[in-house]
């Protein structure tokens, strides 16, 4: 009995199966979508000389403006429009970024049908709320700042 | 205690960081001067070639990743207030970044935590829910403040943090008299192996309620200014909740994998986050951090953890004095 309490529970070995391979291959992408990015194999959204350029009439380089001044600047669509992007170098890295951003959602999903199965109600209705707010939070329904 | 030699090991570290840090502010300086010189001329233009800065940032992230497994800290706190005060970026961009760079550490150690059952999946998931929904509506606020604000707010944070992480005692085996009734209901509760003392441990919590309730104020702050927030979580699990601190540390790391992507997700929406500060950034602290678990066996923990807070101690003050405009 207290052998069986020391190992991980089933939903925790299933939680940490699928976050340790979809973390690899987040990261694995990450690497290569920057490598492509700065190589200038694909052609930039915003020309990466750019972002240390200071425009003019201002005295901040245009990674230094406000994150809303720097879309401005650059015409960047917000939300998930970057998605209409992924042909162009800098956006390709938002690819390995989402998936990084998705991995707890998709964990979550996974453990589901086991606490169902489990019976565990109280953790069902909790990770199903979780999904709720991660898949919120992931939806760019929520706006901020922006003035 | 501290011996003479103890102190001048620290006292070169501190120097040397304090002289590289120096350095990048007094070259991004020189760089800004001569840039604002460029600006003044008709045609805009930049004195620093677009690859020193991430190249900088890589070097530094590597530096940090390696000082917050041997300091035992997140990136995510030493990142934001060190990058936000010493590099051209917006304070925007750091928090994306920052919070990105605490997601990647997470995402990394937590399969791992899981599967040695550190990590408790049934005290994170409650927890997880109020930390992440709560970091999403600090994340709105955060976007929604004026950078000079932010960094008062971030570098009083930061201050608040280094007295904590000075002061604050942790528990090895925190004594649990009667587990309270919400966490015996949702049956947070686990046994682990204990190597350093060769015996099974046996746990439970009790203040659960003022646990949650503290996790909405922390899941806030991380929103906020893009910070971890592995330096509250430990405290609030370990001293309030009652539960052993190998497993508060565990638990701790795996939880931010969830609060921190609510908040990532916010700042990812509202276009704050640049791949050219996130990726070297996450690649350089994951890196930094493989190094440093390999010379924690060698390293003394306490001289590097009181470097930590030394350092934090200096990026703090620059970020308050960076908001109130003392120090631009």
């Amino acid at each position: 009995m207290t052998e069986d309490r020391k190992k991980a529970s089933e939903e925790q070995l299933a939680y940490a199966g699928v976050l340790n391979i979809g973390m690899w291959i987040g990261l694995a992408l990450l690497v290569i979508t920057f490598i492509l990015y700065i190589s200038g194999v694909l052609p930039s959204y915003v020309p990466i000389e750019k972002l240390s350029e200071i425009p003019q009439g201002s005295n901040v380089p245009y990674w230094g403006m406000r994150a809303h001044e720097f879309n401005q600047a650059f015409n960047v669509p917000t939300g998930w429009g970057w998605t209409s992007l992924v042909a162009k170098g800098d956006y390709l890295n938002f690819v390995g970024i989402a998936m990084l951003g998705g991995l707890s959602i998709l964990c979550y999903l996974v453990i589901l049908p086991i606490l169902i199965r489990k019976k565990d109600t109280a953790y069902v209705v909790i990770a199903i709320f979780e999904v709720l707010v991660l898949a919120l939070a992931a939806s760019g329904i929520l706006k901020a700042g922006g003035h | 205690m501290f011996n003479s030699k103890k102190l001048s090991t620290v006292l070169i570290i501190v120097l040397s960081l304090s002289i590289l840090f120096l350095g990048i502010y007094a070259f991004a300086s020189e760089g800004q001067e001569a840039a604002k010189e460029a600006a003044k001329e008709i045609v805009p233009g930049s004195t620093t070639p677009w690859w020193v800065w991430p190249l900088v940032l890589f070097v530094v992230t590597f530096i940090l990743g390696i000082l917050a497994v041997l300091g035992g800290v997140g990136g995510g706190v030493l990142f934001v207030p060190i990058v936000g005060g010493f590099f051209p970026f917006n304070i925007d961009f750091v928090r994306g970044a920052g919070l990105l760079v605490a997601l990647a550490g997470a995402l990394a150690a937590g399969p791992g935590l899981l599967k040695r059952n550190l990590a408790s999946l049934r005290l994170a998931i409650p927890v997880a829910l109020i930390a992440s929904a709560a970091a999403i509506v600090g994340a709105m606020i955060g976007l929604a403040l004026k950078p000079n604000v932010v960094n008062i707010l971030l570098g009083a944070t930061i201050l608040f943090i280094v007295l904590i992480m000075a002061i604050a005692k942790k528990s090895d085996f925190p004594k649990v008299p009667h587990p309270d009734k919400l966490s015996q209901a949702l049956e947070i509760t686990g046994i682990y192996r204990e190597e350093s003392l060769g015996k099974d441990v046996e746990w439970n919590v009790h203040r659960t309620p003022q646990g949650l309730a503290l996790f909405i104020i922390i899941g806030v702050m991380a929103g906020m200014f893009g910070l971890g927030a592995g330096w509250a979580n430990v405290p609030v699990l370990n001293l309030l909740m009652g539960a052993p601190l190998k497993i508060s540390v565990a638990t701790s790391k795996f939880l931010l994998s969830i609060t921190d992507t609510s908040a990532a997700w916010v700042y990812l929406n509202q276009g704050a986050v640049l791949p050219m500060i996130v990726v070297p950034s996450i690649v350089g602290i994951m890196l930094g951090s493989m190094v440093g678990v390999k010379i924690l066996v060698k390293a003394k923990p306490k001289a590097i953890k009181w470097m930590v807070i030394v350092l934090l101690l200096f990026a703090g003050t620059r970020a308050l004095l960076k908001g109130l405009e003392i120090w631009k």
